[in-house]
């Protein structure tokens, strides 16, 4: 299926497709959801050794991945709106800041309410945690990089620099801080290692990634959606949205 | 070339100069301004300026002292406590003293027109920021370099755990500046200020200090350091070549 | 049931991650969906003060 990218790449032509697939992926994860938590608070089976309290994972683990997907997935779109210059690769990487910070919030509040009846600690110094923490100040410096920037397309520039800058360090911290965390605990327990995975377990953590995936592209959409007429609104074509709109249709 | 006449700060008279010079040097027939030559040029400019302005300097390095001499009110005059946090300590400080001096390093040239100036100039931006950032490095992370050893011996470190935290620092501090700059001219013009400059550049510092620190700790456990200060030393050389063209971006957005 | 909310003696620590999860499912949701009517209202308001203006010249029947 060949698309026309860089037609998709207009405001324009991107709008009514955002907000068609986002409904559509909605839908998805909520399929998704819905059969990974009965996976998870159900199917998979209580756990030797942690017993119950092991099926956070099943949001740990997804929200974890995410946080750090996003920003992967925002870097690029951020290399994009340098490297082309297009306007809809910026609004992309500003919508996709706000949900990688509260998934990479999730992964830290879960992370600990996991720490505490298995470890003993509700927030232990370890690689994976603390590299989620610094992930999330970088997400939160995107934010308010561009929210004290007054022209959008300097901001998308600057933010875009930011993002990048920030995924080269993703790496190098995340090496650092494991070095940092083996160092001194000796032989390292990884306090986010889940336990000896029963294939249900295994199934139900892939399902619900598969919904948080398909959670994250539906918000973004239809945030990029609300960026998009925050941003466009000089444009002529936007009125013919506020009849649909009173319609109920966009 | 006439410049428009602004108010300008000590640092304009300087590029006056050297604009003119470089009008004469591409007269005769110097086609390629060379990058070592732009990297000298704006560091002495910078540094000439930074020296004018001694008190500036010293007031940065007081701060340095002020809070490292703070930590043991807070904590404990016990000599284990404080060798133990002594370079976590001295490392977080020379950290924040970065960040203090940072804004200075893009915000009166902006103010005023020269940066703009400056990016206008046929040498390559890359360079002359570099020269910037040298000069930033020369008059605080150097200082800081100097200065915590003597400042170490408040907190119980002996000798080589000494040496270890210059050597740290040396690596370090250069890094700092570095990274730091991208900070600045990326916050150039932004609402939020040091604030905003801290909060984009502190998480991007956590390797230097992890690493650094963890060099100073390694040889007061009594384990070599050679691992943490060759990461750092990696870590130097691959910001001394990438950054600048980072930094170069940075600005130019700035300057839209 | 109770069995089932009580997660083995974990219900606090369970039911707080799964409870924060669903929080933030909600709140993104309702805030980007507030985004998105606010920025069509700004839109609104800014197209039509053109046409109300003129209105207010003749008689309220006329629009």
């Amino acid at each position: 299926m060949l698309i026309n990218w860089f037609r998709l790449s207009s405001p324009v032509s991107f709008y009514p497709l955002a907000g068609a697939w986002s409904y559509a992926f909605g839908a998805l994860a909520a399929l998704l959801a819905g059969a990974g938590l009965v996976v998870a608070l159900w199917i998979a089976p209580t756990d030797a050794t942690q017993g119950d309290a092991y099926r956070i994972i099943f949001i740990h683990v997804p929200a974890a991945w995410m946080a750090m997907f996003i920003y992967l997935v925002m870097a690029c779109w951020s290399a994009a709106a340098l490297g082309f210059n297009t306007r809809l690769s910026a609004m992309m990487a500003q919508a996709l800041a706000p949900t990688g910070a509260l998934m990479a919030a999730l992964a830290l509040w879960t992370g600990a309410f996991w720490g505490r009846p298995t470890w003993g600690t509700y927030w232990a110094w370890d690689a994976r945690m603390t590299s989620t923490l610094i992930l999330l100040f970088l997400y939160l410096g995107i934010i308010a990089l561009r929210s004290s920037i007054e022209d959008p397309r300097r901001a998308d520039r600057a933010c875009a620099v930011l993002a990048l800058v920030g995924a080269v360090n993703v790496p190098i911290i995340y090496f650092s801080v494991q070095w940092w965390n083996t160092l001194h605990q000796g032989s390292s327990i990884s306090l986010t290692a889940a336990p000896k995975m029963a294939m249900t377990m295994l199934a139900g953590i892939l399902i619900m990634t598969a919904a948080a995936w398909c959670y994250t592209i539906a918000v973004v959409l239809a945030r990029v959606q609300a960026i998009i007429v925050e941003r466009e609104r000089g444009a002529g074509w936007l009125e013919s949205l506020i009849d649909l709109r009173a319609e109920g249709r966009a | 070339m006439s410049e428009v006449p602004r108010k300008r700060h000590a640092g304009a008279d300087a590029l006056h100069d050297a604009h003119a010079d470089a009008v004469r040097t591409t007269a005769t027939g110097d086609a390629q301004p060379s990058v070592l030559g732009a990297i000298g040029w704006a560091l002495a400019r910078d540094f000439r300026v930074a020296v004018r302005s001694k008190g500036e300097l010293g007031v940065q390095l007081l701060f340095y002292v002020i809070v490292v001499s703070l930590f043991p009110l807070a904590t404990s005059p016990s000599r284990e406590v404080l060798a133990t946090l002594g370079p976590g300590v001295l490392w977080t400080s020379a950290l924040l003293a970065s960040l203090l001096s940072l804004p200075r390093l893009f915000a009166s040239d902006h103010q005023d027109g020269t940066l703009e100036q400056i990016a206008l100039s046929p040498r390559p931006l890359a360079a002359l920021v570099s020269g910037k950032m040298a000069a930033h490095w020369l008059t605080t992370g150097l200082p800081v370099v100097v200065m915590a050893p003597l400042l170490g011996a408040q907190y119980a470190l002996d000798a080589p755990v000494l040496g270890t935290l210059a050597l740290s620092l040396l690596l370090g501090t250069p890094i700092l500046s570095l990274l730091g700059a991208v900070g600045a001219a990326l916050t150039l013009g932004a609402r939020g200020g040091g604030s905003l400059l801290a909060l984009l550049v502190l998480p991007l510092y956590a390797p230097v200090l992890i690493f650094g620190a963890g060099a100073v700790d390694a040889v007061r456990a009594g384990v070599s350091a050679a691992p943490h200060l060759s990461l750092l030393g990696a870590g130097l050389l691959l910001a001394l070549v990438a950054v600048p063209f980072a930094v170069a971006a940075a600005v130019r957005i700035a300057l839209d | 049931m109770g069995e089932f909310f009580a997660m083995g003696g974990y219900a606090w620590y369970v039911w707080m991650a799964y409870g924060a999860a669903a929080l933030t499912i909600v709140v993104e949701i309702a805030a980007v969906r507030t985004r998105r009517r606010r920025a069509f209202d700004e839109l609104r308001m800014a197209a039509e003060p053109a046409p109300a203006a003129p209105s207010l010249m003749r008689t309220r029947g006329a629009r």
